[in-house]
C-alpha cells in the first residue's frame, strides 16, 4: 500500500486515516519530545546585570583548574563567563573585527607573533597590573601597557629519543644539523600560512640565520627533504615516530612542553624538545577598549598573574608562568625544561614583515 | 503546523481565491526568507562589505592565482562528485532494486560516514595515500558523499515503474541499453539534485584539504579560511567569497534544470513492486556495489581500531577517558556530556529546520511561477555552498546589533546547523509535495474543506513519511556539523565533532585514543539513528530524495 501510488488512498478507508492521523501526532510528539531535550529550555546564563559577570575571551587551548577559578569566584564577587574562539590568530581577529562593540570585557592568548596587529588596532586600553612588576614586564610589547604578559611557551624541534638510540645517526642538537644528509627525510614541519607552530619554526630559522640567511637554510632543508604539512596535528599526531601515531618521521616542530605529554610506562618522557632550536612565544592579556565593566576586567588581568593561577599554568596549558616566583611540578620539571636561550624576534617586526615572509617562503619551499 | 491557518481569510470576501492564495503563500514565505536573511545573508554580507569598504577586491580577482584556484576548486569538486555518483549507483540499485537481505542494514552503513569529522577522515586517507595527494582529496570528498548519491537516487529508483524497463528488454534491447535509454533519464531529476548537493558539498569542503593537501593544495574555503581568519585579508575574502557565490548559484542552476524536467510527472510505484531477487547481470552490479561498500568500510574500521590501539597493544583506555574531558582538561566537559550537547543542539536544529524546510517546501510546490520557485529554492540552498569562516565572521559584525546579546547565546549553534540541514530537508519533502495531485486538493476543497484542512487531509498523510525522512537525515547531518558550529560553541556547550578536533590537536596519547574513541561513540550514536529511521521508513513507502 502506497500513498504515493494510489493517491486517492488518503481518502480510502477508516484505517488509513486513522493510521495516517496517528502518524501526524507522531510527528508532533516527537516534535515536543525533542524539544524537551533542549538547549532552549536549558536555559542560558544572560543574566549579566544583576551578577557581576565578566566575559572572558580566549582561544581553544585555554584550560585551568577549576578550583582556583571558583576561589578566584568567590573572593571576587565576579562570575567569570569564559568564551573561547579558535586559535591565537583567530581570536586576535576575532577581537579586531569586534571592536567596536566588544565580544568581552577582557581577553587572554593574543601572542606575541599577533601582539602587534592588536595593539595597532588599539584594541586593549591600558592597564598595569600591580603584580605585573613580578615577571611579566620583562616581555613587554613596544612599552606599551596595553598588553600585559601571562605566561611563555616555546616552540621546538623535538625527537624521538627511541629512534635515534636505535639508529646510528646521533640526534641532531641544534638547527644547523638538519642541513646535514645524515638527517635527510627525517624532519618534518608546518606551513607557516596555516600553522601557529609553523609560523613560530619559521620565525625561529629567521631568528637564527638571520634576514639574510634564512632563506638559504630553507633551500637547504627543502633539498634535505622536509616535509611541510598544513598543520600540527598531522606532523605530530601521525608523521612523528614518537607520538602515538607511529609515524616515519623522527624529528617534528611542536612545543617544549610537548615532552611532558608524552610520558611512558617507565615514567620518563618518549620524547625530548631540542632547547638549543626554540622561538619563544609569549601569551598576552588585556581590558578590552569600551568594555562597560573595566574595573572588574582589571581585577582578572591581576588574577591571571596571582600565585594560584600562575601556578597551575604548567600542569593545565603546557606553558610556564611569567613569574618567577611560583613553584612548578617536579616531573614538569624533568620533562619539560625551560630553553636557557630561545631566540624571539620584536613584535613590530613581526607584525611588518610575516606576510611577506611568508609568502616568500612559499615560493621557495613548495615552489 | 499551525501556521497553515494563517491562510485562512473570512469566508465571503470580495478577495479572489487567486488573490487570496497568493497573499497565503508569501505569508507562509516569510518565515523561512527573515530566517535566512537575519542568520545567512546578513552577516554574509556584512562581512564581505566590510571587504569591499577597504578597497583592493578587484585586484584579487585580477589576479591569475585567483583563477587558478578557482578552477582547483571546481575541478577537484567535478571529479569528487562524479566519483560519488559512480560509486552511489550501484549501491542506489542494490537497495531500490534487488530483494537482497541486509539491504536496511546497507543503507544505515552507507549513510554513517557522512557524520564523521573531517579531520578524521582526512587523516585517515592521508595515512592511507600520503601528504598531498590529490587522489586522496578526491576519494576522501567523494567518501563523504556517497550517501547522499544513495538515498537520493535510491529513493526515486525504488518506485520507478519497471515495467517500461521490461518492455525495452522484451523488444530486444540488451540491458545496458535499457538502463541508459528508459532508467537513467528517469532518474535525472534525483541524479541532478544529488550531484548538486554532492558538488556543494565537496566544493566547501576544508579539513579534508586542509590535512591531506597539506601545505600543497589549496581551495576557495581554505584560502577564505586562512585570509578571513590569520591574514585579517577582508578584501581577499571578500574576493574569494564572491567568486565563491558565483559558483554556488551556478552548480545550482544546473541542478534545477535537470531536476525541472521530470519532478512531479512521473509515474510512480510501490517499492515492493519493483525490487526482484537479483538475476544475471545484478550479479556484477552487487559485486561492485559490494566493492563500494568495502572501500566506505575501511576508513570506519580504521577509526575503531585506532581508539583500541595503545602504546602497549590494545585497550580500552580511550573508552575509559570518555567520561572525562582529556589530559590536563583539554575540554571543561566530558566527551559524554559534548555528546548529549550535540544531541541536543541536534535535536533544536531538526526541529527548526523541519519547520522553515516544510514551509518553504509548501510554498514552492504550491508557487505557479518559475521565477519565483527558482529565486526561493535557490536562495535556501546558498548555505550549503557558503564558508563557514565567512558565517562565523559575519555573526561577529552584525548579531551585536540584535537584542539581548544574541551573539553570545547558546541557540546559535542550533540556529547555524538548521541553516545547513534547512535545504536538505526542502529536497526531500518538496518532490513529494510536488508528486501530490492538485486534483485531489480540488476535490477535498469542493467538497468543503478549508486550506487548512485540505492540507492536513491531503498533503500531510502523504508527506508525513517524507518528513520523518528529511528529519531523521538532517539529525544526523546537525550531529556531524563541524564548521560553523565550531565558530558558535561555548566549552560547556562543546558538542561531539568540536571535542573531537580538540582532543586530536593536542599531544598525549590519552588525548589522540580519547578522540578516536569519541569519533566510534558519534559514529554508534549516527548509527542508531539512522536504523531507527529505517525502521519507520521500511513499512511505509515514500519518494523522498533521501
Amino acid at each position: 500500500m502506497s500513498g504515493v501510488t494510489s493517491p486517492a488512498g488518503a481518502f480510502s478507508t477508516r484505517a488509513d486515516r486513522f493510521r495516517q492521523r496517528g502518524l501526524a501526532v507522531g510527528l508532533v510528539t516527537a516534535v515536543g519530545l525533542t524539544a524537551g531535550c533542549s538547549v532552549v529550555g536549558g536555559g542560558s546564563d544572560d543574566g549579566s546585570d544583576d551578577s557581576r559577570s565578566v566575559v572572558l575571551v580566549t582561544h581553544d587551548s585555554f584550560s585551568y583548574d577549576e578550583e582556583v577559578v571558583a576561589a578566584f569566584e568567590r573572593e571576587s564577587g565576579i562570575d567569570l563567563d569564559i568564551r573561547q574562539s579558535g586559535d591565537a590568530g583567530e581570536l586576535t581577529n576575532s577581537l579586531v573585527l569586534s571592536r567596536d562593540n566588544p565580544i568581552g570585557d577582557v581577553a587572554f592568548g593574543v601572542d606575541s607573533t599577533f601582539a602587534g596587529r592588536a595593539l595597532a588596532e588599539g584594541v586593549f586600553e591600558d592597564y598595569r597590573s600591580p603584580r605585573a612588576e613580578r615577571g611579566a614586564d620583562d616581555y613587554r610589547v613596544a612599552d606599551s601597557d596595553a598588553l600585559t604578559a601571562i605566561d611563555v611557551g616555546d616552540v621546538c624541534l623535538n625527537i624521538d629519543r627511541e629512534w635515534f638510540a636505535e639508529s646510528d645517526v646521533p640526534a641532531p642538537t641544534g638547527l644547523d644539523d638538519l642541513l646535514d644528509p645524515a638527517y635527510r627525510d627525517l624532519l618534518v614541519v608546518q606551513d607557516p600560512a596555516t600553522s601557529s607552530p609553523g609560523l613560530a619554526f619559521l620565525l625561529a630559522t629567521i631568528a637564527h640565520a638571520g634576514e639574510d640567511g634564512w632563506r638559504d637554510y630553507w633551500t637547504g632543508l627543502r633539498d634535505n627533504g622536509v616535509r611541510v604539512t598544513g598543520g600540527w596535528t598531522e606532523a605530530y599526531t601521525q608523521d612523528f615516530s614518537g607520538s602515538s601515531g607511529n609515524g616515519p618521521r623522527p624529528i617534528v616542530v611542536s612545543y617544549a612542553s610537548s615532552p611532558a605529554a608524552e610520558i611512558g610506562a617507565d615514567g620518563t618522557p618518549r620524547t625530548e624538545a631540542l632547547l638549543d632550536t626554540c622561538y619563544q612565544q609569549v601569551e598576552y592579556a588585556g581590558v578590552l577598549a569600551g568594555t562597560d565593566r573595566p574595573e572588574d576586567a582589571r581585577a582578572v588581568v591581576d588574577f591571571l598573574l596571582s600565585e594560584p593561577f600562575q601556578a597551575q599554568l604548567a600542569e593545565y596549558m603546557y606553558v610556564y608562568p611569567v613569574r618567577a616566583d611560583v613553584e612548578l611540578p617536579e616531573a614538569w620539571r624533568e620533562a619539560a625544561p625551560l630553553p636557557e636561550e630561545s631566540v624571539t624576534l620584536p613584535a613590530d617586526e613581526v607584525e611588518g614583515n610575516r606576510d611577506e615572509w611568508v609568502s616568500e617562503w612559499r615560493d621557495l619551499v613548495l615552489g | 503546523m499551525s501556521r497553515v491557518s494563517r491562510e485562512r481569510r473570512p469566508t465571503g470576501t470580495s478577495v479572489s481565491a487567486s488573490t487570496r492564495r497568493r497573499v497565503g503563500l508569501v505569508v507562509l514565505a516569510v518565515v523561512p526568507l527573515a530566517f535566512l536573511v537575519l542568520f545567512f545573508a546578513w552577516p554574509v554580507l556584512a562581512i564581505i562589505a566590510r571587504g569591499f569598504g577597504e578597497g583592493g577586491v578587484s585586484d584579487m580577482l585580477a589576479r591569475a592565482q585567483t583563477w587558478q584556484l578557482v578552477g582547483f576548486t571546481l575541478g577537484q569538486a567535478a571529479a569528487a562528485t562524479a566519483l560519488a555518483v559512480l560509486a552511489g549507483l550501484p549501491l542506489a540499485y542494490v537497495t531500490a532494486r534487488l530483494a537482497v537481505p541486509g539491504r536496511g542494514l546497507l543503507r544505515v552503513l552507507v549513510t554513517v560516514p557522512f557524520v564523521l569529522p573531517t579531520v578524521v577522515v582526512g587523516l585517515a586517507f592521508r595515512a592511507l595515500f600520503g601528504d598531498g595527494s590529490l587522489a586522496a582529496i578526491v576519494l576522501a570528498n567523494a567518501f563523504f558523499n556517497v550517501a547522499v548519491v544513495v538515498r537520493t537516487v535510491g529513493g526515486l529508483w525504488s518506485h520507478l515503474d519497471r515495467r517500461a524497463e521490461d518492455a525495452a528488454r522484451a523488444l530486444g534491447a540488451s540491458r545496458w541499453r535499457a538502463f541508459t535509454s528508459v532508467t537513467l533519464p528517469a532518474l535525472r531529476p534525483a541524479l541532478g539534485s544529488a550531484a548538486a548537493v554532492v558538488f556543494l558539498f565537496c566544493a566547501t569542503s576544508f579539513g579534508v584539504v586542509l590535512v591531506i593537501g597539506g601545505a600543497r593544495y589549496r581551495t576557495l574555503e581554505t584560502e577564505i579560511y586562512l585570509r578571513t581568519v590569520n591574514l585579517l585579508d577582508l578584501p581577499g575574502a571578500a574576493a574569494l567569497s564572491l567568486l565563491q557565490l558565483a559558483a554556488v548559484v551556478a552548480a545550482l542552476a544546473v541542478g534545477a534544470a535537470a531536476r525541472r524536467r521530470r519532478e512531479g510527472a512521473l509515474a510512480l510505484r510501490s517499492s515492493a513492486e519493483t525490487t526482484r531477487p537479483p538475476t544475471g547481470g545484478d550479479w556484477v552490479v552487487l559485486a561492485a556495489a559490494g566493492a563500494v561498500l568495502v572501500g566506505l568500510l575501511v576508513p570506519l574500521v580504521a577509526v575503531v581500531l585506532r581508539s583500541l590501539t595503545t602504546s602497549s597493544g590494545f585497550g580500552l583506555d580511550g573508552y575509559r577517558a570518555l567520561t572525562g574531558g582529556g589530559e590536563g582538561g583539554v575540554l571543561r566537559i566530558s566527551v559524554v556530556e559534548a555528546a548529549l550537547n550535540s544531541v541536543r543542539a541536534a535535536a533544536d536544529a531538526t526541529v527548526l529546520a523541519m519547520v522553515l524546510g516544510g514551509l518553504a517546501a509548501v510554498v514552492l510546490a504550491r508557487t505557479r511561477r518559475a521565477g519565483a520557485t527558482q529565486l526561493l529554492d535557490t536562495l535556501m540552498m546558498l548555505p550549503l555552498g557558503v564558508s563557514a569562516v565567512t558565517v562565523g565572521f559575519g555573526y561577529l559584525v552584525t548579531l551585536s546589533a540584535l537584542p539581548s546579546g544574541l551573539r553570545d547565546s547558546p541557540v546559535l549553534v542550533p540556529f547555524v546547523q538548521a541553516l545547513v540541514i534547512t535545504p536538505l530537508v526542502i529536497r526531500i519533502v518538496l518532490p513529494v509535495l510536488r508528486s501530490v495531485d492538485d486534483r485531489l486538493r480540488q476535490a477535498a476543497a469542493t467538497l468543503g474543506a478549508g486550506p487548512v484542512r485540505v492540507w492536513l487531509a491531503v498533503d500531510l498523510p502523504m508527506s508525513a513519511r517524507s518528513l520523518v525522512t528529511a528529519a531523521g537525515f538532517g539529525f544526523v547531518i546537525a550531529l556531524g556539523e563541524f564548521g560553523a558550529t565550531s565558530f558558535l560553541v561555548r566549552p560547556e556547550t562543546m558538542t561531539l565533532p568540536v571535542a573531537i578536533s580538540r582532543l586530536i590537536s593536542r599531544p598525549g596519547e590519552l588525548n589522540a585514543v580519547a578522540a578516536y574513541a569519541a569519533c566510534t561513540m558519534l559514529l554508534v550514536v549516527t548509527a542508531l539513528v539512522v536504523a531507527v529511521v529505517e525502521r519507520i521508513r521500511v513499512r511505509s513507502d515514500t519518494v523522498g530524495e533521501f
